[in-house]
């Protein structure tokens, strides 16, 4: 069965496919209506989030989507389980405004945890409304009827038995469902249906294929840069050589050799038009523009760590509860002596594949579209009607695969400015970004100095502080609702409303007393900022754990300790001890209370460990490394990772998922640092962003699952990531004795500290 | 300053007007309507917009349309012979491979022409060759074990 609806054909035919492929059949039932029509999307209404097709299979209307680790398929085998289906039975529509109810977009590795969970909710219900008619239609109580494959049958009397196609198939359930009145990642609804027991599982724990692979590898299938819609013209901006200045003048005459090329020009926004990609680019090239004389905004790069120790502080926030502030400070006044490290993170890009692209179809008197590769399509939608003055409901947002997508990256400036050119022309408008744009004005992970202190008294630590001062977590919000977080906005005068937040450690670590603080700091630029920084990948995770899992390392040793022994007998949550023991094992972990600086001709080899917690997922990994004394390069050449999200829904995407974190993880550990000069960033390309080539993977990634059937899944898309960076930091440590406490791990830092 | 350009896209000729200095890769998306080849950088860094000419892994983003005479242009999408994919794209789906999949035509283009110059290579063969594309989702694990398999293949 082809479980890939073809996104144009849906397009092409609007909210009219969905009834041509769920053509009702003959029968009708009390509890089902739409004949003819679906029902508005109401999440008061079954038929928002589910419905039977004429031959039986079930489609979910899925408001997040997948970003390319088998989410869908996931959820498709929630679904399926609950309703009795082969997983391959059940379709999952994924990320358009006009078919899903708003469930958040794709968004901290909820897809599961919470979308999942309450699609699993909907299939729930279904089944038990057909239940409900069959027992009627059969005469056989409920509670006597049981479901297989699609069937329901009387288990007293075999020959008493309908199919779901000849109860619902076809047409829409007509059921009031108590929805808990909120929307985004939390929009859920109650079924009065008794869930699956976990001993029943039949779907779960099976690794069902990912639905993408096929168009992907084919290039069968429309990415968003592949979407035209006929009179489309293509649009690129032009951005200031130096941040914060904005165009004064404009030569239009400059590129008026090229056919059909238009400056649009309002305000600070900038940009070319033209019916031709290349044209459009070469327009973007040529146009000769005169910018505004503004200070420097940025600071020599090698004083970033300077300015932020200096920097006022906006905001702060941690958990100093009742007095604990004061108690921690009274208990280091008690130590014996007082441990204290300082760790620094550097601004990094999404650097996504390609730059970000969108397509809008401006139409102020009908439905305007929006095409985006954005993570939230919904709320990209909310925020194109903002920007355009429409309501909510007169834009449709549809999610059509991007060029990577690992948090707010540049997709919500694109469409933003797609929006804006559409307006300005009349036109629909695809907008992609160039490289440059991609990796030197997508938002930054925000560049941060952690600093920890644990107070030692009679070998045992008495007081703990792990205190973070940083760029803000979301100057940019995550959530793409709100246009005034976009650039394009930014440049006809919406001001930012940044977030003002920060994080901290999420481990089990147990200590007399222990505190965990953050300061914000204020942004370069509160405008069309290149280094504004919002979400990426397990956004904060690897920095703070690098600081906090290379401390708890610093501190083992300290106190003449193994570092797994340390933190087993530190760590209190028991599904903690089993991912660092299964991690250890697996890794044959062999105890040491000081760097073992094993040393083989001019390469040394270490081993490091590293654990977090994310949401209630538990991951530990154990990371073994090269590295070379002479050019002082890493090679991260085994990872063991131990997993535990609760129950497996499908282990080999779950493992697939997990190596792509690991092998991302240690990109962003050996390389990755946005460089800036004082006028702009200067990491705009793959050269100047460099990223983990082929030649550099780990040799070999063995992940140990720990499944447990009954606790409900837990995000797993970016658990994984969080503790790699520290890992490989502990296990540098191992192999030479030197302690990197600022990243990216390069070649040159480890030369200079091996010096 | 447009010219007339000929071309010869997975078997198929086509005639466009344009800019001779324009990227290959605007000729096969813009003019062509092709979706395979995608853009990544426009630099040659990347790999995304990979086809092959006359067999040879070539970065389209680079290459000006009118330097390619009379070569044979072949896209990912056109690897498919008579409805089969190539056994690069089948190898690729076996082990599903791609996240995101937007720098896929890089990797499989390059293994493909990989593989018909060494059919048996060892993983330092195939890391040289592979080496200085990119995959921002960094699914290199899954992207060896398919080079491996589509080597048996």
């Amino acid at each position: 069965m082809n479980t890939h609806l073809n996104r144009r054909h849906f397009l092409a035919t609007g909210g009219a496919l969905t009834i041509s492929v769920l053509m009702p059949g003959e029968m009708a039932r009390a509890a089902v209506a739409g004949l003819d029509k679906r029902p508005p999307l109401d999440p008061k209404k079954l038929a928002s989030y589910i419905s039977i097709r004429a031959d039986g299979s079930a489609i979910a209307y899925f408001g997040k989507m997948d970003m390319g680790q088998g989410t869908d398929t996931g959820v498709a085998q929630m679904v399926a389980e609950e309703l009795d289906l082969p997983a391959e039975k059940v379709i999952i529509l994924a990320g358009d405004s006009g078919t899903s109810l708003n469930q958040g977009g794709a968004s901290g590795s909820t897809g599961v945890s919470h979308g999942g969970a309450t699609l699993r909710n909907a299939a729930a219900e279904a089944r038990y409304v057909m239940l409900e008619i069959a027992s009627k239609q059969l005469n056989v109580p409920m509670e006597d009827l049981v479901t297989a494959n699609g069937v329901i049958s009387s288990k007293n009397d075999a020959s008493k038995k309908m199919t779901y196609a000849e109860v619902v198939g076809g047409k829409w359930f007509d059921t009031e469902v108590e929805w808990n009145g909120k929307i985004g990642n939390d929009l859920s609804m109650k079924t009065r249906a008794k869930l699956k027991d976990p001993k029943d599982y039949k779907v779960y724990g099976t690794s069902a294929p990912r639905r993408d692979v096929e168009y992907k590898m084919l290039g069968t299938d429309d990415f968003v840069v592949d979407i035209k819609v006929p009179g489309m013209l293509h649009a690129r901006t032009i951005m200031p050589p130096r941040a914060g200045a904005v165009p004064v003048k404009v030569d239009e005459a400059s590129i008026k050799d090229i056919p059909g090329a238009k400056v649009v020009f309002e305000k600070a926004l900038l940009g070319v038009v033209a019916p031709k990609e290349w044209d459009a680019i070469k327009a973007a090239n040529q146009l000769k523009v005169t910018w505004s004389d503004v200070p420097a905004p940025f600071p020599d790069q090698k004083d970033l760590f300077t300015h932020i120790r200096n920097a006022k502080v906006l905001k702060a926030g941690g958990s100093p509860k009742n007095g604990e502030a004061a108690k921690v400070e009274e208990a280091f006044k008690g130590a014996d002596k007082v441990i204290e490290a300082t760790y620094e993170w550097p601004f990094q890009s999404h650097a996504s594949m390609g730059p970000a692209c969108a397509v809008v179809d401006y139409q102020p008197n009908g439905i305007t579209t929006l095409w985006t590769g954005s993570q939230k399509p919904h709320f990209a939608g909310d925020g194109v009607a903002k920007i355009l003055g429409l309501k909510p409901e007169q834009v449709r947002g549809i999610w059509v695969a991007g060029p990577g997508s690992y948090g707010r990256n540049d997709a919500g400036d694109a469409a933003v400015y797609a929006a804006l050119f559409s307006k300005a022309t009349g036109k629909p408008v695809r907008y992609q970004g160039m490289r440059h744009e991609g990796s030197g004005w997508d938002p930054k992970s925000p560049a941060s100095i952690h600093t920890i202190r644990a107070g030692i008294k009679d070998g045992k630590v008495v007081a703990w502080h792990f205190h973070s001062k940083a760029f803000d977590r979301l100057n940019v919000s995550s959530n793409e609702s709100d246009p005034s977080d976009n650039l394009g906005a930014q440049a006809v005068g919406f001001q930012a409303k940044p977030g003002l937040t920060y994080g901290t450690p999420e481990e089990s670590y147990a200590f007399p007393v222990k505190h965990q603080t953050w300061e914000v700091i204020p942004p370069f630029l509160e405008v069309m900022n290149p280094l504004r920084s919002s979400h990426l990948r397990d956004p904060l995770g690897p920095e703070i754990h690098f600081a906090n899992e290379g401390f708890i390392d610093e501190v083992a040793f300290a106190l003449g300790q193994d570092p797994v022994a340390f933190r087993l007998a530190t760590a209190t949550d028991a599904r903690d001890k089993d991912v660092l023991k299964a991690a250890a094992d697996k890794a044959g972990w062999k105890p040491h209370t000081a760097a073992t600086k094993t040393k083989k001709g001019d390469v040394m080899t270490g081993m490091g460990i590293a654990y977090a917690q994310r949401n209630g997922t538990r991951v530990a990994i154990v990371a073994e490394v090269d590295v070379n004394v002479k050019t002082g390069k890493v090679h991260a050449r085994k990872f063991t990772v131990a997993h535990d999200c609760g129950v497996v829904i499908n282990p080999r995407l779950l493992t697939q998922g997990i190596e792509g974190n690991i092998c991302q993880g240690l990109s962003r550990a050996l390389h990755e640092e946005v460089n800036f000069s004082k006028d702009n960033v200067t990491s705009v390309d793959w050269l100047t962003y460099p990223i983990l080539d082929i030649t550099e993977r780990p040799h070999e990634i063995d992940v140990v699952l720990i499944n447990r059937q009954n606790i409900p899944p837990n995000g797993a898309g970016e658990g994984s990531m969080r503790p790699v960076v520290a890992a490989v930091g502990n296990a540098i440590f191992d192999a030479t004795g030197v302690r990197l406490r600022r990243g990216p791990f390069t070649a040159e830092r480890l030369k200079a500290g091996m010096a | 300053m447009a010219k007339r350009i000929e071309l010869n896209v997975d078997g198929k000729a086509h005639t466009i007007d344009a800019d001779p200095d324009m990227p290959l890769l605007y000729a096969l998306r813009d003019d062509l309507g092709l979706r395979n080849p995608k853009f990544g950088c426009g630099l040659a860094q990347c790999g995304a917009c990979t086809v092959l000419i006359d067999g040879q892994p070539v970065r389209s983003c680079s290459m000006p349309v009118d330097a390619i005479g009379k070569g044979k242009i072949t896209t990912m999408g056109g690897l498919v012979q008579n409805g089969k994919p190539h056994k690069v794209q089948e190898a690729f789906i076996a082990e599903q491979v791609p996240q995101c999949g937007y720098c896929m035509n890089g990797w499989v283009m390059t293994t493909v022409a990989l593989l018909e110059k060494t059919p048996k290579p060892t993983d330092a063969q195939i890391e040289e060759a592979l080496t200085g594309l990119k995959c921002r989702c960094a699914t290199h694990a899954s992207i060896m074990r398919a080079v491996r398999r589509a080597a048996t293949a």
